[in-house]
């Protein structure tokens, strides 16, 4: 346990949308190659907080920030650092799957060109996000297809492989499942459990038995506060506080 | 007292009328314009110069002028006004300054035609020293397009879901880098249509070139673009008040006044044609 | 391109975007500041008093007159004109598109509001000379028919796609709600119109009308072609007027640079902006108010 590197972390991490108060003094660490899950019920800041790390609250006009956030020891918010390579670094997956109206390869080609990877290398690499996202199989043939004819699932399982052609340390996932049936829910859980491997993941998930099946960690947060912290199978098995135990047994949520 | 019934059928039958007589309106003019230019109009009519004093001939030079100004007014107007709507709809927060460029542009639109004519004199004709001339005229004619092109554009960019730019901002694309490759492409049709309609407005304007470059009549069909030109609108205005012969060349002002109505006409119909196949591929 | 030029880039491009927003307000500063500027110049020569007051507007008399009131008084008399026309109908059109009219129906009546809107100017002009003219000489036994009659009735065709767009948009914006009411209480159709749509889209109606008064108010080229333009102290519908817009039109293609006449028409068209942006900064202001009250 002790040997684990911390890959993210905050320090007393405090964010405003104009006077709403939504995340307060979040302390919270996250470990290299593990799956953190964040869980809580609407409006606790679990995706409030996700975002900040790949810093998606910049074009919010009202959102103020105070506190640090750091990617190993890098200050995420210095102000000479690229906001670019932040989120080149850390990638993520969204809500709603939201494949640019592109072919399939182009969906994916498109964050290796402004990235600048050289013409010859990207070829390969499309195919082999497409392999790591469980999508090559279905999709081979067809990467001229325009990417918002695939299904829900494989659209996601796309946004997936965009997100891992950059080869990012970590992947933010923002209820990444909450708009797909319940087999290509399962493909994608599969998914994430064999890109643990090579990535730090961060789940944001309002389905309890999704987050005791993906994740080493879950952090349960309550209303812009971080309530409990617990490997996995400890918070569910014996949460220490109350609020905790109410919201894992459905008293609300 | 008249009954509930009646007094429904009554209003019904009094909004039908109004409904009717705007349509009575466009029906005239059109009617008018088709049954009265259709006789006058030929190959020879649209691909030859005046001739005898405007008495004969065609309208080419017009139609030359008019395709000039309006690709000066797109070439200036559709860049200017599409930068302005990205900064608005994507960079500018709720601030004193946005607010004012919104005002200033809300303004802009309903200042009169004749207003643009009078700053195009002084400011391209004399102040830049342009003169009067093509580049002046579609100079004026781009500023008074300028409002509806951004508010067009900015709507159509409105129109693109964050997702799309949370999806390339999130792959590392710079905020530029996302309208460029994703907004701006999604919101093509939406500009397209808008800068077309807009076009389609300026073309048939006669007020702000009046003064800028218009001119009666040129020998020959010159393209220079430092030179008086003639404009459809311009023509038809001149044919029909201050020709000398007024009522000898009547056939030839309704000619003139159908083909710019069928060339609004085709803008227009360019513009929703866009819309339509857009609807169509979402 | 590395990171480092993207990001340059991308500075370079937001101080683009911005400039064009500064140049915009720039583009309309520059229009009130040339009509300042200009104005300024004729108050020198001429005094403001006599510019409001005149009833004469004769610059290039013997005795040069330069009073703005017979131009400002066409200008309201044709305007006034066309709204009596084009508010009835306009929003009679749009209450019968929004509340009547079918899908079908709709959609023929729709595009042909638009058509109408997009007629240039200069075509409706036209047929102001060659059939409305004709027409009101025919029914009044005038020699001819360009007066403010005919003045009224093009701009009231200029005006009423601005109404009707505008007014049908505000009556659609009408909660189901309040139509559903008034079924519920018996009243029929007529009636949910007359006693609940219509006034609770009022402000909306009234920002339509505004707008079409300040779109009729700045026209030029209908009025230029269709009243006559003799520039005296109007007297009715059936006489000829001259707006100050197609004195504008007229008189500056003729004026010599910088005399006190070429002053005289940025001072009119400084009346001109004033009056139009009243119309419109009122409609802006009935907008507002029907958006918050419904916004609630």
């Amino acid at each position: 346990m002790t040997e684990e590197k911390i890959k993210l972390s905050t320090q007393n991490l405090n964010l405003w949308f104009g006077n709403k108060h939504v995340l307060k003094n979040i302390n919270a660490a996250f470990a290299e190659n593990k799956v953190t899950a964040l869980i809580g019920p609407s409006g606790c800041g679990k995706s409030t907080l996700l975002r900040s790390f790949n810093r998606m609250h910049d074009l919010t006009p009202d959102a103020r920030i105070e506190g640090k956030l750091f990617l190993e020891s890098l200050d995420l918010y210095d102000k000479n650092i690229s906001v670019t390579q932040v989120r080149k670094r850390i990638g993520m997956v969204f809500q709603k799957a939201n494949p640019f109206p592109k072919s399939i390869y182009d969906n994916i080609n498109y964050g290796l060109k402004i990235n600048d990877i050289p013409q010859g290398d990207r070829k390969g690499i499309v195919e082999n996000a497409l392999k790591e996202s469980y999508l090559w199989e279905e999709v081979k043939d067809e990467l001229n297809k325009p990417a918002t004819r695939l299904s829900g699932g494989q659209q996601q399982r796309l946004c997936i492989a965009r997100t891992v052609a950059l080869r990012p340390e970590i992947i933010l996932m923002d209820e990444p499942c909450s708009a797909l049936d319940p087999i290509s829910t399962l493909k994608i859980e599969d998914l994430i459990h064999s890109l643990k491997d090579k990535y730090t993941i961060v789940i944001v998930t309002h389905n309890m038995q999704q987050a005791q099946r993906v994740s080493d960690k879950t952090i349960f947060m309550y209303l812009g506060d971080i309530i409990e912290e617990a490997d996995t199978a400890e918070l569910f098995n014996n949460p220490q506080k109350e609020l905790t135990q109410n919201y894992i047994s459905g008293h609300f949520g | 007292m008249i009954s509930k019934k009646t007094g429904a059928f009554l209003g019904w039958f009094v909004l039908l009328l109004c409904t009717g007589t705007v349509c009575f309106f466009l029906g005239i003019i059109l009617a008018d314009l088709i049954t009265k230019g259709w006789p006058a109009l030929s190959w020879e009519f649209i691909s030859s110069g005046p001739t005898e004093g405007m008495t004969t001939g065609g309208i080419l030079p017009a139609i030359v002028g008019t395709v000039l100004t309006t690709v000066i007014t797109a070439i200036f107007a559709v860049p200017f006004g599409v930068c302005c709507a990205i900064y608005l709809n994507e960079y500018a927060k709720d601030t004193s300054f946005s607010r004012l460029i919104r005002a200033s542009i809300r303004n802009l639109s309903g200042v009169p035609s004749i207003i643009y004519g009078l700053f195009g004199l002084a400011l391209f004709v004399q102040g830049l020293s342009l003169g009067t001339s093509v580049l002046s005229a579609g100079l004026t004619l781009g500023l008074l397009s300028l409002p509806y092109i951004i508010t067009t554009t900015e709507e159509a960019l409105r129109r693109v879901p964050a997702s799309m730019r949370e999806a390339a901002l999130g792959l590392g694309a710079t905020q530029f880098e996302s309208i460029r490759d994703v907004v701006l492409p999604a919101a093509l049709p939406g500009i397209l249509t808008g800068v077309v309609l807009t076009l389609s407005r300026a073309a048939g304007e006669t007020a702000p070139i009046l003064f800028t470059g218009a001119a009666f009549y040129i020998t020959g069909t010159s393209g220079a673009l430092n030179q008086e030109f003639m404009a459809l609108p311009y023509h038809l205005y001149m044919l029909s008040t201050q020709h000398q012969a007024i009522e000898q060349v009547r056939p030839l002002a309704y000619a003139t006044a159908l083909v710019l109505l069928i060339v609004i006409v085709l803008l227009n119909l360019t513009a929703f044609y866009i819309r339509y196949k857009h609807r169509n591929n979402d | 391109m590395n990171t480092r030029v993207r990001e340059r880039y991308d500075a370079v491009f937001k101080l683009l975007f911005k400039t064009t927003g500064m140049l915009v307000i720039a583009v309309l500063g520059g229009i009130f500041l040339m009509l300042v500027w200009n104005t300024v110049a004729f108050f020198i020569k001429v005094s403001p008093v006599d510019f409001i007051t005149g009833t004469q507007w004769n610059p290039s008399g013997s005795q040069a007159s330069y009073g703005i009131l017979p131009l400002v008084v066409s200008t309201t008399l044709v305007t006034i004109g066309a709204m009596l026309i084009a508010i009835p109908l306009g929003i009679g059109t749009a209450a019968f598109i929004s509340e009547y009219a079918g899908k079908r129906l709709k959609n023929f009546l729709k595009p042909a509001v638009e058509m109408l809107a997009a007629i240039p100017s200069v075509a409706i002009g036209f047929l102001g000379i060659v059939v409305v003219g004709p027409g009101i000489a025919a029914l009044t036994g005038q020699p001819n028919g360009l007066n403010a009659l005919n003045g009224a009735v093009l701009l009231a065709v200029m005006a009423l796609p601005t109404i009707v767009t505008i007014a049908e948009d505000a009556i659609n914006a009408v909660p189901a709600s309040y139509r559903e009411a008034s079924y519920g209480v018996g009243a029929n159709r007529w009636q949910t119109l007359v006693f609940v749509t219509i006034p609770a889209a009022a402000p909306g109606i009234i920002a339509a009308i505004m707008l079409g008064v300040g779109r009729a108010i700045g026209e030029t080229m209908t009025v230029l072609m269709a009243t006559g333009n003799v520039s005296a102290f109007p007297k009715g519908f059936f006489h000829s007027v001259r707006t100050i817009t197609a004195t504008i039109a007229i008189e500056m293609g003729e004026v010599p640079y910088q005399t006190t006449h070429y002053f005289a028409l940025f001072a009119i068209a400084a009346v001109l902006f004033l009056m139009t942006l009243a119309a419109n900064l009122a409609g802006e202001y009935f907008v507002n108010r029907f958006r918050k009250y419904h916004a609630a």
